[in-house]
């Protein structure tokens, strides 16, 4: 075991992956000679190659469909869209094409592509390469979506994504790649659909992922000191959502407050408010809470971002209020 | 003689009348009502599908359209799974999930009819860089019509296929029409061929009412491919007999009779009949026990295809997914 960075476990689960099954190779904007612009693919170029690591135009859609017409033939692509704004612009081979085809063809496509991305704002840069679109995905049959907020859960993950025979979409936060945690060297799986409680406690249940878990675990700490007892609950995987988990959370704390970086309306949160209130309506004290951005673009400025991005005081405010009721 | 064997002859001529004889058949079932949905039939284009698949080999990979029967058909598709699929039998090529725009034959290389038009070609250009990536000697084709080459899905993949040198062949069905505008209000320039240089490669202007003209620029523009001379583009001149959707042609306000006349003229079968007739290759005779043979396999189809049972709608979860999460509906 030892200590990597978020981007580190990222870029060891692709290399090891990439050594053991040759079908694998990484296709994208910039990901070959420069390692990707955030360097997530450092060094594999000169390891793997031209043919392996492809440097491609600035074409969205094309890329996209490249790996879905390989994949379609027994390759096992990593598709890197630079941004996840630019999912945007891929998306009717993301949605249309790469979620529907197996359906569409009665079952009998496989499509294992997986989808590699940077979300999430905090750094201005504002509102077209800050988003967190995961609602979006979430929505479309056919695809698998996993937002991991560890180091050790970056390479469990995207280990599971390469191995899954699905179209999956892995997000990386641009905050968090320098977060260090402990990374096994070997190969191993997160499986995908799998929460994780994070810590444990009896009086209020936080649901979150990506970046906001630590915000999230940043409040737990706080209200530690005023005795409340916050569970804690990585989601890891936003499609598809461990509802068990949650729910057997939220009938044994009776509160739940969820916590993401996407707008508010109609995002994740609104979905397990949804299932909650279906699955554990009797079991709750107050209405489910949601902490999540309003609804407007990411804005530029530091001033109006870090007004704009959910944090650890306001999740625990959010919390207070939810225990005040009931 | 110079130019294709007599089997060669033969054989794009089979695949020109299955075409047709199963597409007619198609459309008077639509027509009649024993067909969900609107189809897009292929009717007039056969040489095209018929010139390019007789070129291909078995283990070369075909992209399609919402306009898709033709392709599968040529490529060897099974008449009775197709039939079957059009009507949303369970017996069907996708078991009735997909219908008339996304019919498919993996096995076979065809990698799906699409509905969005355009959506196929990107899917092409990945398939050759699988070809590439194995060096298995094999091409793939992505078929399209001239509409889709204004929209940018097909930009962005014919620049990639030949920024990457990949074994591509752009076949575009120009038929003059996307959906019902004429061509020539949607481009300002004569000859879709003409973006081709544009992206580095070569472009081939080729009659598509003429079978042996496809096969030959096919068999050209493959063979530069397998060698690592990277894509091509072929634009294919041709024309639906019917309409967009359906079978009718009377009144349609948007393509005069005349000129629709015109194009009928050039029906490609009966043209290539002639041909090998006069080559040699067959006799009216043989013509005529071809035609009676597929129009059985046609009819033989549509029993299948109206004996053949609905889905089970229990089976609506199935194939959303592969491997265990598959029928796993978000509770």
């Amino acid at each position: 075991m030892a200590e990597l960075t978020y981007l580190k476990a990222f870029n060891q689960g692709v290399r090891q992956m990439m050594d053991a099954d040759s079908d694998i190779f990484v296709v994208g904007e910039d990901v070959g000679r420069k390692g990707g612009v955030f360097g997530s693919f450092a060094g594999l170029f000169d390891e793997f190659g031209e043919l392996r690591m492809v440097d491609t135009p600035i074409s969205e859609q094309a890329i996209v469909g490249l790996g879905i017409g390989a994949a379609v033939c027994g390759l096992r692509p990593v598709v890197d869209l630079m941004f996840m704004d630019f999912v945007l612009v891929a998306m009717d081979q993301l949605a249309n094409q790469a979620a529907k085809l197996k359906y569409l063809f009665g079952g009998s496509a496989r499509l294992p592509v997986t989808i590699t991305t940077n979300g999430g704002a905090g750094l201005s840069a504002a509102a077209q390469h800050s988003q967190s679109l995961e609602a979006m995905l979430c929505h479309v049959p056919g695809l698998k979506v996993v937002m991991p907020s560890t180091p050790y859960d970056m390479k469990g993950l995207m280990v599971s994504c390469l191995r899954d025979d699905n179209p999956t979409v892995l997000v990386k936060h641009k905050r968090m790649y320098g977060v260090k945690g402990d990374v096994p060297a070997e190969l191993y799986e997160v499986p995908i659909g799998e929460a994780h409680v994070v810590r444990p406690g009896a009086d209020v249940t936080v649901v979150a992922y990506s970046r906001m878990v630590s915000e999230s675990l940043a409040a737990a700490d706080q209200l530690a000191a005023e005795g409340i007892g916050c569970e804690v609950i990585d989601l890891r995987s936003v499609q598809p959502i461990d509802t068990e988990t949650v729910v057997a959370s939220a009938r044994k704390t009776n509160r739940i407050v969820v916590v993401h970086e996407a707008v508010r309306f109609a995002g994740l949160g609104a979905e397990i408010a949804a299932q909650v209130s279906e699955h554990a309506f009797d079991y709750l004290d107050a209405p489910v809470a949601r902490v999540a951005a309003p609804f407007t673009p990411v804005p530029f400025s530091p001033a109006l971002e870090s007004r704009y991005v959910p944090d650890a005081p306001r999740i625990a405010a959010q919390i207070r209020t939810t225990l005040d009721r009931g | 003689m110079t130019g294709p064997s007599h089997e060669v002859l033969r054989d794009i001529h089979r695949r020109m009348v299955r075409i047709r004889l199963f597409e007619e058949a198609a459309g008077r079932i639509s027509e009649a009502g024993r067909m969900p949905g609107f189809i897009h039939l292929y009717v007039g284009q056969e040489a095209v599908a018929a010139g390019v698949c007789t070129a291909l080999r078995d283990d070369d990979q075909v992209s399609s359209t919402h306009r898709g029967h033709g392709h599968l058909v040529a490529k060897g598709g099974d008449l009775s799974r197709m039939m079957a699929e059009l009507m949303g039998k369970a017996t069907g090529y996708c078991g009735g999930k997909g219908g008339s725009m996304h019919v498919c034959d993996l096995d076979l290389n065809m990698l799906g009819a699409n509905g969005i038009v355009g959506g196929g070609v990107p899917i092409a250009v990945g398939a050759g860089f699988a070809n590439k990536y194995r060096a298995n000697g094999a091409v793939s084709v992505a078929f399209f019509g001239d509409g889709a080459t204004n929209i940018g899905a097909f930009h962005e993949a014919a620049n990639m296929a030949a920024a990457l040198q990949l074994p591509v062949l752009f076949v575009c069905e120009n038929n003059e029409y996307g959906e019902y505008t004429p061509r020539y209000l949607t481009m300002a320039i004569d000859d879709v061929v003409e973006r081709a240089p544009a992206y580095g490669m070569p472009g081939t202007m080729v009659d598509g009412m003429d079978p042996v003209a496809v096969f030959e620029a096919t068999t050209a523009a493959a063979a530069r491919a397998r060698a690592g001379g990277g894509p091509s583009f072929m634009e294919c001149k041709t024309y639906r007999f019917y309409n967009h959707h359906g079978v009718q042609t009377l009144g349609m306000k948007y393509r005069s009779d005349d000129e629709l006349n015109q194009w009928r003229a050039k029906d490609p079968i009966p043209r290539h009949e002639d041909l090998m007739v006069g080559a040699g290759a067959m006799t009216p005779d043989g013509i005529e026990a071809v035609r009676a043979e597929i129009a059985a396999e046609v009819e033989a189809a549509i029993d299948f295809a109206e004996q053949s049972p609905l889905p089970d709608p229990d089976d609506l979860l199935d194939g959303v997914y592969s491997g265990p999460a598959d029928q796993r509906q978000p509770l």
